[in-house]
């Protein structure tokens, strides 16, 4: 008999005590849009472990390189040259093959490009700010982009955001499904965003900032920056059909 | 001491913020010529999907009976034969012309999102009794800290879903209806309430 498992377990029990929980009221939006009865806990059914697979044709060639993904043709984003790259693992520390990763951030300037973005930093009409790659067969996956800027929000009288970048991953199980934002080694305003410490634990916090990586840094042309994203993990499927206890 | 487990910690939430259409529905924001459509849009069967083809739409609404305008919705859901069109699946094989998965942003001025999909068969729980049909729902928005995970049963599916092991899981049986949405012909109305009287039925799985 082989010790191989077909991958169709239910999924690790979140730790709802490492994620930010639903009402945090120093993020004011929370406060009406939080659930504020107890989630009903259900061990996964297929409905919750199994998940689509995203082709590689999905993706187009300049998908990942935020740099000349919007522009004008011979045209760049204004702003810091940099690379993210990392691997999307789960918590058994095995690569997420073929995983769906997303990303949108601001402008050098701190401006999205969106209808409803207001602040007065100016758009850059070479940057669209968004991009998806799917990671290789290890779960790595990087892409090309311009450092955003940080920028003020309507939270407190004189909130700003950290400069991020937004992720919104998607691994074998619809389960895994997880939206975070990365965060740049040094800022030092991570540490007093609103939204940053809706996370309550300063090690949780920390597994989102992304440390500059020299060793993959290009010499005269960008600098790397290493995030590694971590989706729950999958549980051995020893007895399809155990019988429930009520 | 024992040996270290040496697992990892999953990465933690942060909310997906004001402009996640930004990432996840460009084109849906206007911004064209990057993506040649937005992934997750328009409807989810083909010609040849075998199945009933049904318009699911719902809005989302805050504490205060406020529709969400910003809200990104996405479902996932089993074919009209009960099979999910993933490598996870281990029953059999799913219909080729279903993928089962869809995504939605809330419309900008009505807070509506909509999927046109077919109706789900009946998929089995971990100890074979059979679930009613359902379809698997992932919300998110500015202020949502963390994906809410709930489930759309139907209104015409009385008998399955008063046996169902997940619905039958719910201890305050007056939350139940928050789950079923209301068929009228091929429509299926879904509203989800995160908060207050009517608040939804969210899962931890």
């Amino acid at each position: 008999m082989k010790n191989t498992l077909p991958e169709s377990g239910p999924f690790f029990a979140r730790d709802r005590d490492w994620h930010p929980p639903a009402f945090a009221p120093g993020y004011k939006t929370t406060v009406l849009r939080s659930p504020q009865r107890a989630l009903i806990s259900l061990d996964g059914t297929k409905s919750e472990i199994t998940g689509p697979v995203f082709g590689h044709n999905t993706i187009g060639e300049f998908d990942n390189d935020l740099i000349i993904n919007y522009a004008k043709p011979g045209e760049m984003a204004i702003g810091q040259r940099i690379l993210v790259h990392g691997r999307v693992l789960d918590e058994r520390g095995v690569g997420v093959a073929g995983a769906l990763v997303e990303f949108w951030q601001a402008n050098a300037g701190g401006r999205y490009r969106h209808k409803k973005e207001t602040y007065l930093a100016a758009l850059d009409p070479n940057f669209g700010g968004f991009g998806r790659t799917i990671a290789d067969e290890n779960g790595y996956y990087w892409f090309r982009t311009i450092k955003p800027g940080p920028y003020p929000w309507p939270n407190g009288v004189n909130d700003w955001r950290p400069a991020h970048i937004h992720f919104s991953v998607f691994g074998h199980g619809f389960a895994q499904r997880l939206i975070t934002q990365m965060y740049f080694e040094g800022d030092p305003l991570i540490w007093i965003c609103p939204i940053v410490k809706t996370i309550p634990d300063e090690e949780a916090i920390k597994r989102l900032i992304a440390p500059l990586d020299m060793n993959n840094t290009i010499p005269m042309d960008m600098r790397a920056y290493k995030f590694d994203i971590v989706l729950r993990g999958r549980r051995s499927t020893f007895f399809e059909n155990r019988k429930e206890g009520n | 001491m024992v040996q270290p487990l040496n697992y990892l910690k999953e990465s933690p939430s942060q909310t997906a913020g004001p402009y996640v259409h930004i990432g996840c529905t460009p084109n849906f924001t206007g911004i064209h010529g990057v993506y040649e459509t937005d992934l997750g849009s328009g409807p989810m069967y083909n010609d040849k999907t075998r199945g009933e083809r049904i318009t699911i739409r719902g809005r989302v609404f805050d504490g205060s009976g406020t529709v969400l305008k910003d809200a990104l919705v996405e479902i996932w859901q089993a074919d009209s034969d009960g099979f999910y069109n993933s490598p996870s699946e281990t029953r059999g094989s799913a219909d080729p012309n279903f993928f089962g998965w869809g995504r939605c942003p809330a419309d900008m001025t009505t807070g509506e999102f909509v999927f046109e999909t077919i109706k789900p068969g009946k998929v089995p729980f971990r100890d074979g009794r059979l679930m009613a049909p359902h379809v698997t729902l992932w919300i998110v928005a500015r202020g949502i800290n963390i994906g809410l995970q709930t489930r759309m049963y139907f209104s015409d599916e009385e008998a399955a879903n008063a046996e169902d092991p997940v619905l039958a899981r719910i201890e305050h049986r007056v939350r139940v209806p928050t789950l079923i949405g209301k068929r009228e012909g091929d429509t299926v109305t879904f509203d989800i309430h995160l908060q207050g009287e009517n608040e939804t039925v969210f899962f931890d799985i």
